[in-house]
């Protein structure tokens, strides 16, 4: 074999127990629930092969199935909202401070090193009937009755945003570590007062970073259904409760398989806009 | 002013990301029957139930074996896909690194399903094979994603040198590139590990009946009510997902000091 030949193929071998992997536990299996999605559940045991299009028409028609989807995508809107409103003074303090930015952005990172499970639970301890609210509105007088805070919309989003506030607020830092700082001087030097110049210069060069984070928060939070079943009520759940619902507790494994797909559909459609758009270059850079 | 509001909001933000974590760790060493407040004293006791639970220890040993098994399969596959894309001309390099992203690119509730339902007709039944293949799946991007930063930075003529004084290929990685991206492989496999002791999104679909990692039992033990015990083991969780990075951020200093 020529050198050329052999320095072609090195590349490929480092490659290929990756790329098998992802072919083997991620590509195939997704090509597989698209088949399985079309099989049918029977009573007796065993789901019968075919091609049934009746987990589809449940899935797309059924108003229950709508109603949630549509609930879980404003949930996962608003979140990634607050996420912007929270997260970008933040970002914008830590890119511009004269301080460590290291070391504040290494306090940003803690948080997002912290059990997932355990940031959830931990407003429980917060906002529950003995919670830490709770036992100091009693001890001020305020209230003379604990009042019931948890378990509804507002502490899924609440949940969700404490889940996901880092990963916006280090896009948003990137990007505007990004920008030249004497872009905003000559501005200002131009006679725009640093309002003006922050509008005009600053977040429109910031916004791909925001885009990116807010991308992650609302791809994210639109695919949790931890948060809803630690913090909401019984009428909270997500899109994915469904899909946790029809695979692991009623076994219904085609109906889970149409279920997953019209997820991974709707949030792909998002990721393909933002791809089209902005390209994922940006995404990478705030993972890395 | 403008800028004194906005660090005034900056901190107001800080508060809230760190508030429940440091209750979580006060109320820990609570004295109280209950995991709530008041605090009537300062006590291990809770601690020490942990040391006793047997429920938690098996769960404790099966999340750090399952993490550390993940953590040496994916860092070995991510460091080689990095080592390809990094050093050599791929041609479709574009598409091998979406494919290699792509894990974190689908929602994990399907990623989960996907792999469940597919391992199952292959005859895998949920299983701790299916809990390390589920893993090891969706923690290598996120290697890679590390890995590739890192390795970008290390200069190729140190190799070239060393393989004109008369090296082989063999003896030039393991003597010349592998010290020098063993600050980057360190990194990936905390990573990994990191990522594999937290998951539950994943795990709850992948677990056997009866195997819990230290989340899922988190999870399951918030079925009844937060009890101090379950502070406790947060505490300990805290300390281990934060002091790891931090020791393995030290160590990748320390080491990147010794070879720079």
């Amino acid at each position: 074999m020529s050198v050329e030949a052999r320095e072609a193929r090195q590349p490929w071998i480092l490659l290929s127990p990756a790329l098998t992997a992802v072919a083997l536990l991620l590509i195939v299996p997704l090509c597989f629930i698209v088949v399985y999605s079309f099989w049918l559940r029977t009573a007796t045991g065993a789901d019968q092969p075919g091609f049934f299009l009746d987990n589809w028409a449940e899935a797309l028609t059924d108003p229950f199935y709508r109603d949630i989807l549509i609930n879980t995508l404003k949930i996962a809107a608003i979140t990634t909202l607050v996420c912007a409103l929270m997260g970008y003074p933040s970002a914008y303090f830590i890119a511009r401070s004269n301080g460590n930015k290291a070391i504040l952005l290494l306090l940003l990172m803690l948080p997002f090193w912290i059990s997932y499970i355990i940031r959830t639970m931990s407003w429980i301890n917060i906002l529950g009937v003995s919670g830490a609210l709770n036992s100091f509105l009693l001890w001020t007088g305020i209230i003379s009755e604990p009042l019931q805070m948890l378990y509804n919309q507002a502490t899924v989003i609440l949940g969700l945003v404490h889940f996901l506030l880092p990963f916006m607020i280090l896009n948003i830092f990137v990007s505007l570590d990004g920008i030249d700082v004497t872009l905003e001087d000559a501005a200002n030097s131009l006679g725009a007062t640093r309002w003006e110049s922050f509008l005009q210069v600053t977040l429109p060069l910031s916004l791909p970073g925001l885009a990116a984070g807010g991308l992650l928060c609302f791809v994210l939070g639109a695919g949790t259904y931890i948060t809803p079943l630690v913090l909401g009520g019984p009428r909270d759940a997500m899109f994915a409760n469904l899909v946790f619902e029809a695979i692991i507790t009623q076994l219904n494994w085609p109906l889970g398989s149409a279920l997953s797909l019209m997820l991974l559909v709707v949030l792909g459609l998002l990721v393909a806009i933002y791809n089209r758009y902005l390209g994922m270059a940006q995404l990478m850079k705030g993972l890395g | 002013m403008g800028w004194f509001l906005i660090r005034g909001y900056a901190i107001l933000v800080y508060i809230f990301m760190f508030l429940p974590v440091a209750v979580v760790v006060l109320l820990s060493f609570n004295a109280s029957q209950f995991g709530a407040f008041p605090m009537t004293g300062f006590s291990f006791r809770w601690f020490v139930e942990l040391a006793q639970n047997e429920a938690i220890l098996r769960a404790f040993r099966t999340s750090v074996i399952l993490g550390l098994l993940t953590a040496l399969i994916s860092t070995t596959l991510g460091v080689l896909a990095s080592l390809a894309l990094v050093r050599y001309r791929v041609p479709g390099a574009n598409l091998v690194s979406t494919l290699l992203i792509a894990p974190i690119l689908v929602p994990e509730v399907v990623l989960a399903v996907a792999l469940l339902l597919f391992l199952n007709v292959l005859g895998v039944n949920k299983s701790f094979a299916l809990l390390l293949f589920g893993h090891v799946i969706f923690t290598l991007p996120f290697v890679i994603l590390v890995v590739q930063a890192r390795l970008v930075a290390i200069r190729r003529d140190v190799e070239e040198a060393a393989m004109s004084l008369g090296a082989s290929p063999m003896q030039t990685f393991f003597q010349i590139t592998l010290p020098l991206m063993l600050p980057a492989v360190l990194a990936g496999g905390l990573f990994a590990f990191t990522i594999s002791f937290d998951d539950i999104t994943g795990t709850l679909f992948w677990k056997p009946g009866g195997v819990e990692t230290v989340p899922t039992q988190i999870f399951a033990m918030l079925r009844n009510s937060i009890s101090p015990e379950i502070n406790a083991l947060g505490t300990v969780m805290i300390v281990m997902t934060v002091g790891l990075p931090l020791l393995g951020a030290a160590i990748a200093r320390q080491l990147s000091k010794k070879s720079g």
